[in-house]
């Protein structure tokens, strides 16, 4: 650890989580990088009231699919090739928090910058299914990040969003 | 701002921040690695810390828990004391910055009058947030995992659903989200340790709350804006507005001047981001509007916090006349009496000063930008530039005067020290004045090309409201 690193740890106000990037959110309307998985939620195409939910974990690339209903999606088998949703998935998540931090997040051995999802499975190679699928915390992730939609909004002060400043993230 | 401020304000660091902030450094160091396995060092930064707030009414109780921290017996109680006295300490590193400030900037504060209420009794849903931090101060920074983040889920949903909890809610979110994305934190290359130990040790006071909030007095008056500031995580965000309310308004000290923070807030998600967390503040037009078209405000019957902190209710305002931020921090913020610090706030993030910085010239270097006055360079921190406002880094670049609020951060010697965070600029664009403020697109953006890259990603507002309509209701 250097000079920088510590005078770092010294510090308030430092920013650990960046800024999302604005991106269109109809097709994907949650993907996020948490317990250890790219993970979220996809729009299915021909259902309104329905959606897939996708994951893709870090370092041992098990992957799932399945419907809100826990229906398992037809296309995911394993193997060299990723369903649709996550592919879709994957590209979604590239736009919010760019290739560099997905890739990384991922621990994906490639030096090649990643700039759409397919490409993040070919350095991925071969996936496995996840032997137990995480579809039902992930979409109860999906569910309580939805219900912030609902919280009343407020006049009194909050001195404690004093430690988040707001930024532009990329604009 | 002169440069001669400028220059008391960098080389006149109180006596005894150093040594303040090293206990502070040390403690947090030990809890990087958790108080429940503590080591040799560890052991003598909580005795340090126990020593630091010795001669204060906390003295006895604090040393007695790091006796029992120290050989093993970890509780609640004794956490709780352990960031009464971290808070203590910071709070008077505080309390020497804001001295020198105020004293700098020949600005007059109000005493906090307000009587202390003794702690209400924490109900469950405080409690079951105490015993999750309790569990992250044992475990240690370095020894969170995707479990234990997991474990706030609970008491994070209940607190979230009480607006009279919003404070701590969104404090705990805030660091549950840090958490959650940097799990498992032991890969991380360096540790955000004197942050994470400010937002577990506020946290932690907020679980032992107070009987009551402090009695408003109420005001009224003319309310003349000097800027925005806006505040967010992934799931909240807040937009404080610095103004100085206009002597005559009623209350105690109703002859002078008084700068006043409104702040409205509102839930979101992280998606939400840029211009349109606006929309999300939609139900006050009146303040937006003032924003947005740079109005005085006329305000009726407001509740005013001891904290300078004015309780918006948009129908008891109304639009006034055209007013000029910067001729307002010109004329007014010299003469306005600052509010009083509550006791639980002061910590060196709540320093936020409205100052006015003009007839200097813009420095770019390794070190980013920088304003010099008078040949003292104070740093600009554009880092805190919101993706919500017209102004930029560029932009910045070319300015003759700015409004920002002065904050501090870090330590005397490694710094940074004291910057501004601009919040309204003036800048001479083909050879025409340009004025651009934080609350310039509070109706919207003004920028063609923003509005443009707005609508290219769609109504994420509305378009989250309908998945929710669709899915949670059901």
């Amino acid at each position: 650890m250097d000079a920088d690193d510590a005078a770092w740890q010294r510090r308030s106000m430092v920013r650990v989580v960046p800024t999302a990037r604005p991106r269109k959110l109809a097709k994907v309307p949650f993907v996020e990088m948490a317990d250890g998985r790219l993970q979220g939620v996809v729009s299915s195409g021909s259902d309104i009231g329905r959606v897939y939910v996708s994951s893709v974990a870090a370092g041992s690339y098990e992957v799932s699919c399945s419907t809100n209903n826990n229906r398992p999606c037809g296309g995911l088998r394993g193997g060299d090739y990723a369903c649709n949703h996550l592919t879709a998935l994957a590209d979604e998540a590239i736009v919010q928090y760019g290739g560099d931090r997905v890739a990384r997040f991922l621990r994906l051995e490639t030096n090649d910058e990643v700039t759409i999802g397919n490409e993040i499975f070919w350095a991925i190679g071969r996936t496995t299914l996840a032997g137990t699928s995480p579809a039902a915390a992930v979409f109860s992730r999906f569910l309580h990040h939805l219900s912030y939609l609902d919280l009343p909004a407020a006049v009194e002060p909050l001195p404690e969003l004093s430690w988040f400043p707001a930024g532009a993230g990329a604009r | 701002m002169r440069g001669a401020q400028l220059d008391d304000l960098r080389d006149g660091v109180p006596a005894g921040v150093a040594e303040a902030l090293a206990v502070v450094d040390r403690f947090d160091q030990a809890m990087t690695g958790g108080f429940g396995r503590l080591d040799p060092q560890g052991t003598a930064a909580l005795a340090e810390l126990a020593g630091a707030v010795s001669a204060t009414p906390l003295g006895a109780a604090a040393a007695e828990a790091v006796d029992k921290v120290t050989a093993g017996s970890v509780g609640e109680e004794q956490l709780l004391l352990l960031a009464a006295a971290r808070t203590a300490v910071v709070g008077a590193v505080h309390d020497a910055l804001r001295d020198r400030l105020d004293g700098t900037l020949g600005r007059d504060r109000a005493q906090w009058t307000a009587p202390t209420t003794a702690a209400a009794p924490a109900d469950g849903r405080l409690l079951a947030a105490r015993s999750w931090l309790a569990e992250l101060a044992l475990a240690g920074w370095r020894n969170v995992d995707h479990d234990l983040v997991s474990a706030s889920q609970q008491a994070l949903t209940a607190l979230l659903a009480d607006p009279t909890r919003r404070r701590i809610a969104v404090l705990l979110d805030g660091l549950a989200n840090e958490l959650r994305y940097t799990s498992p934190v032991a890969t991380m290359e360096r540790i955000p340790a004197r942050r994470w130990a400010d937002l577990w040790t506020r946290s932690m006071l907020l679980t032992s709350p107070q009987s009551g909030p402090a009695a408003p007095e109420t005001v009224s008056g003319r309310l003349l804006i000097v800027g925005a500031d806006v505040q967010e995580h992934a799931t909240a965000v807040q937009m404080q507005v610095h103004a100085v309310l206009e002597a005559g308004g009623g209350g105690s000290d109703a002859d002078r001047s008084r700068l006043v923070r409104v702040n409205v807030s509102a839930a979101k998600v992280d998606t939400i981001v840029g211009p349109v967390v606006w929309q999300l503040l939609a139900d006050h037009p009146v303040l937006l509007a003032a924003l947005a078209g740079r109005l005085s405000l006329d305000v009726t019957d407001l509740p005013l916090l001891p904290g300078g902190d004015l309780l918006w209710r948009d129908d008891q305002a109304r639009p006034g006349e055209p007013t000029d931020p910067f001729a307002v921090a010109r004329v007014q913020l010299g003469e306005a009496l600052a509010p009083a610090v509550p006791p639980l706030d002061r910590h060196p993030v709540a320093i936020a000063e409205p100052v006015l910085l003009e007839g200097y010239t813009v420095v770019t270097d390794d070190d980013g930008l920088g304003f010099e006055v008078d040949g003292t360079r104070v740093a600009v921190d554009v880092d805190r530039l919101p993706g919500c406002g017209p102004i930029t880094t560029e932009l910045l670049a070319k300015s003759s005067a700015c409004i920002g609020l002065l904050r501090w951060d870090g330590d005397a010697a490694a710094g940074p020290g004291w910057s501004v965070q601009p919040i309204g600029m003036q800048a001479t664009v083909k050879r025409k004045q340009v004025d651009l403020h934080t609350g310039d697109w509070a109706q919207g953006p003004t920028d063609p090309k923003v509005t443009k890259a707005v609508a290219r990603s769609g109504d994420s507002v509305a378009m989250l409201r309908e998945r929710a309509g669709r899915l949670l209701r059901k």
